[in-house]
């Protein structure tokens, strides 16, 4: 599943990082601490996570991820809004929290795989 | 080849801006990307302990054929016990560091895990100088 079928199928919020809305999705990640997900997160999951600073976007680039979903219906600080729009990895919102956002998304993929 | 970078104590948003250069470098380089993905995690680690700790601290990355050499000096509190701060959940960063979601022991060892070796040398009320090497093929020379 790429991260614009995600959108789609969720009705998701695009802040930015509109360039990197093709990319494949192999999985997910749910964590708010910036060093698990440093430690655990792969190239191309989705980082689910109710942090909003602009350190999400050196973590998300860092580690490849194909988005960042921002859940309980926050939205990114102004300053991760405009670093954001200069890379690649989109930054999504839900008002969905996290648990919810997790359940979903991770059927999603179970059956887009199976 | 050698890059510099400064960092300041308390600026956040200057933290993962050595990380990412290295990463496009090596990415240049063609190292091999598992490589790439362990140097840039411990990088980081090391990036944002000088930001939630210290007052101000230099990152030198020195790049040769076989490995890549970085050395994150600062000025700052120091580390009273190493050991101790090694130790996988313990950590001494402000509420505000932690409300970030940084803070949560894991910095140093996830730098430990993620590179070849790891020397930590620190006086307190001066500083703490972190060195790290990896090697670009361990295993396949």
């Amino acid at each position: 599943m790429k991260v614009c079928d995600l959108v789609k199928t969720l009705n998701l919020t695009v802040f930015c990082g509109e360039k990197g809305l093709d990319t494949e999705i192999t999985g997910g990640y749910t964590s708010d601490l910036l060093s698990d997900v440093m430690g655990h997160i792969e190239e191309g999951m989705l980082w689910i996570t109710m942090q909003t600073h602009q350190n999400i976007l050196a973590v998300a680039t860092l580690k490849d991820a194909a988005a960042v979903l921002i859940v309980n219906g926050t939205s990114p600080d102004e300053e991760t809004l405009q670093k954001g729009r200069e890379e690649a990895v989109p930054l999504l919102g839900t008002t969905h929290s996290a648990f919810e956002a997790s359940g979903m998304i991770y059927r999603l993929l179970q059956n887009g795989n199976g | 080849m050698l890059f510099k970078f400064e960092l300041e104590g308390g600026n956040f948003s200057k933290a993962g801006y050595a990380s990412s250069q290295i990463k496009k470098v090596l990415k240049q380089l063609a190292i091999d990307p598992r490589i790439i993905k362990r140097v840039v995690v411990a990088l980081y680690e090391a990036e944002v302990n000088i930001v939630a700790h210290a007052w101000r601290g230099t990152v030198v990355a020195e790049l040769d054929a076989d490995k890549i050499s970085l050395e994150l000096k600062d000025e700052g509190p120091g580390i009273p016990d190493i050991s101790l701060a090694m130790r996988e959940g313990y950590s001494t960063a402000s509420e505000a560091v932690r409300e970030m979601g940084f803070g949560a022991g894991m910095g140093l060892p996830n730098m430990k895990k993620n590179v070849d070796e790891l020397t930590i040398e620190s006086q307190v009320d001066i500083g703490t100088t972190v060195r790290m090497v990896t090697w670009f093929n361990k295993e396949g020379a």
